[in-house]
């Protein structure tokens, strides 16, 4: 089976709609949305949506005012700053769920309950089954929970005899984008020819050389800067890069969107025509990753 | 006046509105401080080009244990909520990767066996551009967890600064939340698309949860639908200021040029901005509920 991860280092690149699109492209397969912050996939998949079911990535530390003798030791401890005296209170946002306080309490005043920060739900789609999720507003543990994701489309992949799991990830360089890499097949990272999409692109590099894993360089809106698309492009070669696609600027692109589609279901043309000259180098690098694998 | 620039969805704009703020402010002789706590991908010196005056290393304590004195009861592991330590027979391994850095491990150990050390995550870059205060927390690539230097950005804030500006990370999260907790107003910027307007509901969710008061910039107010619009109307969410597409603006951005600088129009459009934010602040003068304004742009 093959997990391609779909990551960007900048947000706003249009990992998205590139997912949107090799959904159409790549025949069934499994769809991971793993941008769990904010997760927007199922927009452009028109989904029969699957059952919520519950995500539990922590505890909380719960207070028991009666108890408490505002002796002081629990915030004292606390490192997060979650904790205030008189009466006892828990600071919901900012406790860890380290679960130090209720450990030395004297009085018994403060214990640890699990918290349901988010839902994930398997919904069907012309395209594939696809597994989404949605952390709970300003929670933590969004990695625990892109994990989750990618197990559940694993499972899914191998009930239903399907080859490949494509993954939309998440922004950034930190907890949630690194546990959408660890074990992927292949990553494809979409930049745009800016100053920033280059300097990100140069960080959301490095953790992929990090994680040692084989990838590919979309450059998006490619001709919005030929020039920086150029440098980008040759550094994305020398960092080692199986290839480097480039997709045109074209508002049909976000028409498409605004539409719940993707631009492929509307044309074969200007991007869509990029999208699917991708599609073909990238289905020919996924099956070498998958016989580089074999044969170790 | 402290004003955090968030958004749920990444690419909006943030950048662009924080970095020009930030320069209409400093031409007008304010003194102005740049918070940038997108430490994943800070993009903000990109387009202000500071002079670095320091880089201070960013640091979180992780547990060491003297193995001398360590009898393997396993207790370090059993308290540890984050799977950080694990008690072996004859050793103990740290996952410093994992740690919290609650300290739970070195208070509980019976054998005063656990010290903590500091460990390198990420840097800050404090510096000065054309009067801005600047402090940048890049993240060490490979670390996950951001809050800590985040927290490092925010703990050099300037109480004296007549503006301080937070650039936040997009999402809605834990780092957001680190970013903006202690802003006077949110800004949300936001495109009217449905991402746009789906995790623009996530982004005003997580800043009513914080009891925050939130304004919104739209950016590429002329693409996509007028379902944004509605939710802003519906929501009573003051839009402080619309961008139209510009190739022009996108342009300039791509290569690092601040549109206040390199374009006709906007510096108007920013200086309306900061009167109307400021309004809304101190509660005088700009009805937060008056029409936004609009750029007009020589194209």
């Amino acid at each position: 089976m093959n997990e391609l991860v779909v990551i960007s280092g900048k947000g706003g690149t249009g990992k998205t709609s590139v997912v949107a699109a090799l959904s159409r492209l790549a025949g069934r397969s499994v769809l991971a949305d793993c941008d769990v912050d904010a997760a927007d996939l199922h927009l452009v998949m028109s989904p029969e949506p699957g059952e919520p079911h519950e995500f539990s990535g922590r505890s909380q530390a719960v207070a028991d005012p009666e108890r408490c003798t505002s002796c002081g030791l629990c915030v004292e401890h606390c490192r997060f700053s979650a904790l205030s005296l008189d009466p006892l209170r828990v600071d919901g946002i900012a406790c860890e769920g380290c679960g130090l306080c209720a450990r030395i309490c004297p009085e018994e005043a403060l214990t640890m309950q699990p918290v349901v920060n988010g839902e994930w739900r398997l919904s069907q789609t012309s395209w594939g089954p696809l597994v989404h999720a949605a952390l709970g507003i300003a929670e933590d543990n969004s990695g625990k929970l892109v994990t989750l994701v990618r197990a559940e489309a694993r499972r899914v992949a191998d009930e239903a005899g399907l080859h490949l799991i494509i993954v939309d990830g998440s922004p950034g360089i930190g907890c949630p984008v690194i546990a959408s890499l660890s074990g992927a097949s292949m990553v494809l990272v979409v930049t745009e020819p800016t100053i920033a999409g280059r300097h990100d692109l140069g960080r959301v590099l490095g953790l992929v050389q990090h994680f040692h894993l084989p990838f590919a360089v979309c450059i998006n809106k490619y001709d919005l800067n030929a020039e920086m698309a150029q440098e980008i492009e040759a550094g994305a070669s020398e960092a080692g890069a199986r290839f480097v696609a480039r997709i045109r600027h074209d508002r049909a692109v976000t028409d498409a969107m605004v539409a719940g589609k993707s631009v492929i279901d509307r044309s074969r043309e200007g991007a869509a025509a990029d999208l699917i000259e991708m599609w073909t180098q990238l289905s020919d690098e996924l099956q070498a990753v998958a016989l580089e694998e074999q044969g170790r | 006046m402290r004003v955090a620039i968030a958004s749920g969805k990444g690419g909006t704009g943030k950048t662009t509105v924080a970095a020009n703020l930030a320069r209409v402010a400093a031409r007008r002789r304010l003194s102005v401080q740049l918070l940038d706590c997108d430490v994943e991908e800070p993009d903000c010196a990109l387009f202000l080009r500071p002079r670095i005056r320091s880089r201070p290393f960013v640091e979180v304590p992780v547990p060491v244990v003297d193995e001398a004195a360590c009898t393997h009861c396993g207790i370090c592991a059993d308290v540890c909520a984050f799977r950080a330590i694990v008690s072996l027979p004859s050793t103990v391994l740290v996952f410093p990767e994992l740690c919290h850095a609650c300290g739970a491990c070195a208070v509980l150990c019976p054998q005063d066996a656990i010290t903590e050390e500091p460990r390198r995550t990420g840097q800050l870059e404090i510096g000065e551009a054309n009067g801005i205060a600047m402090v940048t927390g890049v993240l060490d690539v490979g670390e996950a967890k951001s809050p800590p230097v985040i927290r490092a950005v925010k703990e050099r804030l300037d109480p004296q600064a007549d503006l301080v500006i937070i650039d936040a990370p997009p999402g809605t999260s834990c780092p957001v939340i680190e970013s903006v907790r202690d802003a006077d107003l949110v800004v949300l910027v936001t495109e009217p698309t449905p991402f746009g307007l789906h995790d623009l509901r996530l982004a005003v969710e997580m800043v009513r949860a914080l009891e925050l008061p939130c304004v919104i910039v739209v950016n590429r107010s002329d693409v996509g639908d007028g379902a944004l619009a509605e939710y802003c109307r519906q929501e009573d969410l003051p839009v402080v200021m619309e961008i139209p597409y510009d190739r022009a603006l996108a342009e300039s951005y791509a290569r690092g040029a601040l549109a206040v600088d390199a374009l006709s129009g906007y510096r108007d459009l920013f200086d309306g901005l900061l009167d109307r934010l400021d309004g809304i602040v101190s509660g005088s003068g700009a009805d937060p509920q008056a029409p936004a304004d609009h750029a007009e742009v020589s194209r």
